[in-house]
């Protein structure tokens, strides 16, 4: 379109350059303070070049955050639930898409309610039952007057228990559940005429079609169990072993309010956190935005 | 002076050229045409007379005025688009009416105005109704009145018709041929529909891959087609095309296959060997059975009621036959054909342009 | 959902959603019903079974001027981050989509706080905005005290809503992104034969036919405001100073598994899963409502 609007383009670039600005210089500002000393980190303003102590804060706060165990928890964990996710998500979405029973409307609606409360508003009683995963099932047993004693089942301080309740959301499901509804219905009957069973299909059809939606799932699930903080610091009481890298930021800041945490090597503690997940999305930005938007289609 | 003046019109997308080099000039009150198959660069063209598309080279006029750096509010001309592009969240008044609105057109006038622009269209009782509500004819009517309301200079339709079923087509052609007889405003309608150009235009322009092949009347561009392009592409179905050499001696033009026709003038062939030999269908009648016309076999029949198309294979070449007269040809039979001499096409077989007048 | 629906093998399909099912009722129906159990009961001081209470807790819970202090909070943290948010990322959006040179650059730029953990963008603002140190600081070297999130509960609103806000700009931002550009070009050109300027098209046509991702935005931000903040919170203010900063959220956990107080933390997990799903309903209910273009 041809548009004669010099003020106004010079206004737009304006605008989006100092937002950008903004939006990006408090990644900046935790890496240069991170690599400061006590004192100059503290001067005000802090000088915005990057001093040469990143190295030795990194260091302190490795120690001191135990960053080598957490940052291996993290990882394990968010690859846990990335996986177990994009895999359930996947069986569960093809069930309710390409299976004809009375009760996959129950199914459907049962895992969409899910989607109104998260894990943040049921804290309390998740919690309690992540002390031992059988508790309903031996009430239900015991309210049916059936006298079977359950092993108990402790899921504090395991990578079970830092998983499972991450994985029990509906997002992915839904994710799948969106993008099955767009196969042709044909492609299926075209399989059954070909001769292939479900499972042939869900495996050699729909999983190769559905790999881009797997990236972004798998992508944003990343980011989601990585930064996940309050539930991690429930169910994780042994810190010495099984602590996840975020919660550890708790360490950097003193119980007392009002007073600071020493800043320097809490911006370190913030750069190794931040870092993984950040990365992630620099690498995998259209396939993370694909997914949000698809999901909430 | 013309209404609109395109000289030496040039557009390119980086490298990829698409409008080689357009000049035309459309006289007031005119409605021209373009007429070319998809990617031929025609709307593109339009799409530049309106101010959508940036000139690449040349300059284009309207009313006289060179407009190439106008923004489209400052060009007058009206567009109707090829989805209609209506606002889906506006009323059919509000969608008419929304030009006026901008240009702070006082409350009881600018309705008013829609109203009789609305009665014109017979859309009336659907003012307060969304697009969504409306049929395709409907919503159609709707993007003639967005046009219509501003009194325009120039009107440009781009592909209007192409998304209303076949019935509604030629009944919304009929109409936009009335209302531009009642409002006199200079046209340019672009279509890849030869039928909906012949009936419509004043003038028809033949684009074909960014270059205008012709410029004429709907009856100059049919009878008179100046390359192969243009004769093939206007009419349903298109001039058949033959190759053929030329005896000199004899008077004759020797086709593929051994057989050959009789030529009226051989003097307007001068300096040529061979020559792609252009025949409409209509222009071919079935002979009677050893009167000597060229022989033909019959692949197929085409039944369209009033007339049947014989498509026959003429010495390998297919050639298509309209007959008139009931004396259907079953498939598999051999035919002969008479033609007249004078109604015969000739084009230069390198440049695919025409042999004289 | 009816147009699919290819296979008929039951057991199959009932295997598939199985795992499923299994986890969502362990760790999301037994929850939330014993959730509603422990609201309704109290612990026995001794041991045993609870008792039946009725509308005890709710009543202690409602009776508490400190939980209406955490509600006030909370909707005031709500309601400025989600008009925050939203202002900022649909007025980016706009320009952006106008694509001007450089615009990939921006819509890329603009979603990198999406992958920060709440509390590591707390931690990163607690220092920004520190009022001795960082860089905000420097306004108390020329009015000194004017800024001070660790005594003044005004400041430490600002903070938190400023750090909630930057966190979640990127993800408003790339669905009204979406959203304008799946707005057909056409229309804009129409609007621009009709003689709107670009601002005017901003007006009547960009911003009421982005109307619906609105909407769902300001749930989908006021529903995040009230859940995602116990990270920023417990990092930057521990809910105070004074409770100014006291989010229902970190209320619960405070109460439940600080004070260990199960009854009280229920009945206040109750009220919130109440607003969260009162919300997510008028959702639903709006959410058809999209724009269908011609």
């Amino acid at each position: 379109m041809i548009e004669r609007t010099p003020i106004l383009n010079a206004v737009t670039q304006v605008i989006l350059a100092v937002m950008l600005f903004v939006i990006l210089i408090p990644f900046w500002m935790v890496f240069a303070a991170a690599s400061h000393d006590f004192v100059t980190v503290n001067r005000v303003p802090m000088p915005l070049w990057p001093g040469g102590h990143l190295y030795e804060n990194l260091a302190e706060v490795w120690v001191k955050g135990n960053f080598g165990t957490a940052l291996v928890n993290s990882f394990i964990s968010s690859v846990l639930v990335t996986v177990g996710k994009v895999f359930l998500a996947s069986i569960t979405a093809f069930s309710i898409v390409f299976f004809r029973y009375r009760a996959r409307m129950l199914v459907f609606w049962a895992i969409f309610v899910t989607l109104m409360l998260p894990l943040e508003v049921r804290i309390v009683p998740t919690y309690a039952v992540a002390a031992n995963v059988l508790t309903p099932f031996q009430q239900i047993l015991d309210f049916a007057h059936i006298r079977v004693v359950l092993p108990e089942w402790n899921l504090l301080n395991t990578y079970p228990g830092l998983v499972l309740p991450l994985v029990a959301t509906a997002t992915g499901t839904f994710l799948y559940r969106q993008f099955y509804m767009t196969v042709p219905n044909e492609l299926a009957e075209a399989a059954k005429m070909d001769g292939a069973g479900p499972l042939r299909f869900y495996w050699q059809i729909l999983m190769p079609l559905s790999r881009s939606n797997m990236a972004a799932l798998a992508a944003i699930m990343f980011v989601y169990a990585w930064n996940q903080y309050l539930w991690p610091l429930l169910v994780i009481t042994d810190q010495q072993h099984f602590a996840t890298a975020t919660m550890q930021l708790q360490k950097m800041v003193p119980e007392g309010f009002g007073e600071p945490p020493v800043w320097n090597t809490a911006m370190a503690a913030n750069l190794i956190v931040l870092l993984p997940p950040a990365i992630v999305s620099i690498l995998l930005q259209r396939l993370i935005v694909r997914g949000l938007i698809v999901t909430e289609k | 002076m013309s209404a609109i003046t395109l000289r030496d019109v040039k557009k390119s997308y980086g490298r990829n050229q698409v409008v080689h080099g357009v000049n035309l000039a459309v006289e007031e009150g005119e409605l021209v045409v373009i007429l070319g198959p998809s990617g031929c660069g025609k709307s593109t063209l339009l799409r530049m007379v309106a101010g959508l598309e940036a000139v690449t080279a040349g300059d284009i006029g309207i009313g006289g005025r060179r407009v190439n750096d106008l923004e489209p509010r400052e060009r007058g001309c009206a567009m109707v688009f090829q989805n209609y592009a209506l606002y889906p969240h506006m009323s059919v008044a509000q969608n008419i009416g929304y030009s006026l609105k901008i240009a702070r057109v006082p409350r009881a006038e600018r309705e008013a105005r829609v109203k009789t622009v609305a009665e014109t269209l017979g859309l009336g009782e659907f003012l307060a109704r969304k697009p969504g509500q409306l049929s395709g004819g409907q919503r159609q009517r709707v993007a003639m009145g967005r046009a219509m309301i501003r009194e325009p200079k120039v009107f440009l339709y781009d592909e209007p018709l192409s998304n209303l079923d076949a019935k509604l087509r030629v009944a919304m052609r009929v109409e936009i041929r009335r209302l531009h007889q009642r409002l006199g405003a200079t046209t340019l309608f672009v279509t890849h529909d030869q039928v909906e150009a012949m009936t419509l235009a004043d003038r028809i322009v033949v684009m074909n891959k960014g270059m205008i092949e012709q410029v004429g009347t709907p009856a100059e561009v049919y009878h008179r087609p100046q390359s192969t392009y243009v004769a093939s592409f206007i009419g349903a179905p298109g001039m058949n095309l033959l190759k053929a050499s030329l005896n000199r001696r004899a008077s004759r033009l020797e086709l593929a296959g051994g057989q050959s026709l009789p030529l009226a003038n051989v003097g307007a062939l001068d300096g040529q060997d061979t020559v792609e030999v252009g025949v409409r269908a209509e222009s071919i009648a079935l002979a009677p059975p050893g009167a000597g016309g060229l022989r033909a076999t019959v692949q197929f029949v085409e039944e369209l009621g009033a007339s049947q198309l014989l498509h026959t294979e003429l010495g390998g070449a297919p050639l298509v036959v309209a007959a008139r007269d009931g004396m259907a040809a079953r498939a598999g039979a051999d035919v002969e054909l008479a033609v007249d001499p004078a109604s015969l096409h000739f084009f230069d077989p390198g440049s695919g342009r025409r042999i004289g007048a | 959902m009816t147009r699919h629906a290819a296979f008929t093998n039951i057991w199959l399909a009932t295997l598939l959603v199985l795992p499923q099912l299994l986890l969502v009722f362990v760790f999301f129906y037994w929850p939330t019903a014993e959730a509603l159990y422990w609201a309704f009961t109290l612990e026995q001081p001794f041991g045993g079974s609870n008792q039946w209470v009725g509308l005890l807790n709710f009543t202690t819970v409602f009776r508490d001027p400190k939980y209406w202090n955490s509600v006030t909070v909370s909707v005031i943290f709500a309601l400025a981050t989600t008009a925050l948010i939203l202002a900022v990322s649909l007025g980016l959006a706009l320009l952006v989509d106008r694509r001007l040179p450089g615009h990939q650059i921006y819509s890329f730029g603009y979603f990198i706080p999406y992958a920060m953990a709440a509390p590591a963008a707390g931690l990163a603002f607690r220092f920004i905005f520190s009022p001795n140190a960082g860089f905000v600081a420097a306004i108390n070297t020329w009015f000194p005290n004017l800024w001070n999130p660790a005594t003044d509960g005004v400041d430490a609103m600002i903070l938190i809503i400023l750090c909630q806000a930057w966190k979640s700009i990127g993800y408003s931002f790339v669905f009204f992104l979406a959203a304008l550009q799946s707005i057909p070009r056409p229309l804009l050109e129409a609007s621009a034969m009709d003689g709107a300027g670009i601002l005017r098209r901003m007006r009547d046509v960009q911003v009421p036919l982005v109307m619906p991702t609105l909407f769902f935005l300001i749930i989908i931000n006021l529903t995040d405001s009230f859940v995602d903040s116990f990270g920023i919170v417990d990092i930057t203010t521990h809910g105070g100073p004074a409770r100014a900063t006291d989010l229902m959220v970190y209320k619960i956990y405070f109460d439940g598994f600080k004070a260990q107080d199960y009854s009280l933390a229920a009945a206040e997990s109750i009220v919130l899963m109440v607003l969260v799903v009162g919300l997510t309903f008028i959702q639903f209910r709006y959410i058809e409502r999209r724009v269908h273009y011609t």
